[in-house]
């Protein structure tokens, strides 16, 4: 290796990871703040570890938020269930049995997908009162379902055609009609769809605000992220406490993107259609 | 290939294909039957709903009674006539320039980092989309601290030597707007990173080859080959930083700095909506939303067109 090629590759890892200081940074701080103790909070000692693990933050914040711990979980895995299975038979239909317009439904369901919730939350609070599901964890999960439908759709979609149809012809040879060629043929194959679908579910509706903020905000039965919100706007100092908070509701996304995090990279390229 | 045809539908399979076929023909009305909820679910709580909005934007529902008493477009003119509006305004070009620009650059050029046979290249990767993997109020939660003016990035700064740091952040009266966009880039650039480098990818090594060979410098190589090959890449990144722009409110609520100085339509319209009452102008606020996402939605539908309907 030559020294200009030895100066190159030097250069190149020393701005990655410069890069990558940059991106764990605010990990950090989160990380060492929440385990400080009240007292220890001094803004010109930020940056040092603490004196030890103090666990009086966390504590504090997990009896805050526990609750809305357990709502987000009683709204997530639930939305995330359905909204798979719902996208799982609409991508079907459009990779397998199209329709005169089918293509044009498509597109109409992805550029919905892409419009600002701004332009839809006045009728949707409007029409979850009349309805009764206002305020309600299972109106949330109905809107989640709804919102979902574009996005699980492309996921399946593009895995369902790349599907042989060979496959579903002999089926069909088999005696096997619409219900029957999902159920036997293509169910069984598509494990890793809704794996990666599951997954962009769950992570999307967890780190989800807008909607639980206006949908169901009343503290006890709002989801994590709008009662962490809720710790930070009081304009409290306890930044422990705030920090705390900040990382329960991001554990459960971090320890599903560190353990599943191809699962995630294919989510994130086939969704590239979505924000 | 006619006779090729003729040859292959006398085949026994291909006869009790075409027998099933009208039987298959009531297949795919159920096939139709299966989409239909989830086609009135999007055309009543999508569609229909945003020309709900549209109407309500043109109602007197203003207080906490609903009232649609039509008015025209007086609401329209009282929200163009705010200064709170300007600002939302101002604070959105400032806020795509910074963010789109930080996503994208920064985006691409990790990505091409990444792409010289890095050693650990999956650990680079994992951490620089780490942040996507948060939610928006934790990124603010986050950031509200490091901004704090006493401590944070400016204590870092201060510590090397810069001594005379002393920017507001996001409490900063006028540019705290861009407080807020680099923390929404902190959280972005992982995924425009992995759609570039998948994109670099994409990109054979023959093509590098061939115009190393022909004697193209790095920079040429980059600047006339890699970089107007992944064109596509650019524009996607284009539209969903641009439609994150129009967007943003999650960070914006946790890091709103003084008066209008971080305020965003979307901010606007929640706290007209949800804090003020004034129905109908937080509606014209997430109409003109719509309105200005379809100026991006609309050119990048066009464009994957070919690959929906393949």
């Amino acid at each position: 290796m030559s020294l200009q090629r030895l100066w190159s590759r030097g250069a190149i890892y020393l701005v990655l990871i410069a890069f990558c200081l940059f991106y764990l940074m605010p990990f950090y701080v989160m990380f060492i703040t929440g385990l400080k103790p009240y007292e220890d909070l001094n803004v010109t000692r930020m940056w040092e570890l603490p004196d030890g693990i103090h666990l009086d933050g966390i504590k504090e914040a997990w009896e805050r938020v526990a609750p809305n711990f357990k709502n987000t979980l009683v709204i997530t895995i639930p939305a995330a269930l359905i909204s798979s299975l719902i996208g799982s038979m609409n991508g079907y239909i459009f990779a397998k049995w199209r329709f005169r317009g089918s293509d044009t439904i498509f597109i109409l369901f992805l550029v919905g997908m892409f419009l600002p919730y701004q332009g839809i939350l006045i009728p949707l609070v409007r029409t979850l009162q009349v309805f009764g599901l206002y305020g309600s964890q299972v109106g949330l999960i109905m809107v989640h379902c709804i919102f979902g439908i574009a996005i699980t759709a492309l996921l399946f979609r593009g895995y369902y055609a790349g599907i042989p149809n060979e496959l579903l012809d002999a089926g069909k040879i088999d005696g096997c009609g619409f219900f029957g060629l999902y159920r036997y043929v293509l169910l069984p194959i598509s494990m890793p769809a809704f794996a990666v679908v599951l997954l962009w579910q769950f992570t999307s509706i967890w780190n989800d605000y807008l909607i639980g903020l206006t949908v169901l905000s009343s503290p006890r039965l709002a989801p994590i992220n709008v009662a962490v919100q809720n710790i930070a706007g009081s304009w409290s100092v306890e930044w422990n406490v705030q920090m705390s908070a900040a990382l329960i509701a991001a554990l459960p996304t971090i320890v599903v993107y560190l353990a599943l995090g191809k699962l995630f990279m294919q989510g994130l390229l086939a969704g590239s259609l979505k924000g | 290939m006619a006779q090729g045809e003729r040859g292959r539908a006398a085949s026994p399979i291909r006869v009790a294909l075409r027998r099933r076929a009208r039987w298959l023909h009531g297949d795919t009305a159920l096939a139709v039957l299966v989409l239909l909820p989830s086609i009135i679910a999007v055309a009543i709580f999508i569609y229909g709903f945003i020309v709900w909005t549209g109407y309500i934007s043109t109602v007197k529902w203003n207080s906490s009674i609903e009232d649609y008493t039509s008015v025209g477009l007086e609401n329209w003119r009282t929200l163009f006539g705010m200064e709170r509006f300007r600002w939302d305004l101002r604070n959105l070009v400032l806020y795509a320039a910074a963010f789109m620009s930080q996503c994208i650059i920064f985006g691409f050029l990790i990505a091409v980092l990444l792409n010289q046979k890095i050693k650990g290249e999956a650990i680079f990767r994992t951490i620089v989309i780490f942040p996507f993997a948060v939610s928006g109020v934790v990124t603010g939660v986050a950031w509200r601290w490091l901004m704090q003016p006493t401590t944070g990035i400016n204590l870092i700064l201060q510590r090397i030597g810069f001594t005379n740091f002393d920017f507001q952040w996001n409490a900063d009266p006028t540019l705290g707007i861009l407080a807020i966009s680099l923390a929404a880039g902190w959280q972005f650039t992982g995924y425009i990173m992995a759609l570039y480098l998948a994109g670099l990818r994409g990109i054979s090594d023959e093509v590098r080859e061939a115009a190393l060979v022909d004697g193209a410098s790095t920079y040429r190589l980059y600047r006339h080959i890699i970089i107007p090959l992944l064109m596509p890449v650019t524009f996607t990144a284009v539209v969903l930083t641009g439609m994150g722009s129009i967007r943003v409110f999650d960070l914006v609520m946790i890091l709103a700095g003084p008066a209008f100085s971080t305020d965003t339509l979307a901010f606007h319209m929640y706290q007209a909506t949800f804090g003020q009452y004034r129905w109908s102008l937080g509606a014209a606020l997430g109409f003109l939303m719509i309105f200005l996402s379809l100026f991006l939605v609309v050119p990048y539908m066009r464009s994957m067109r070919g690959e929906v309907e393949r």
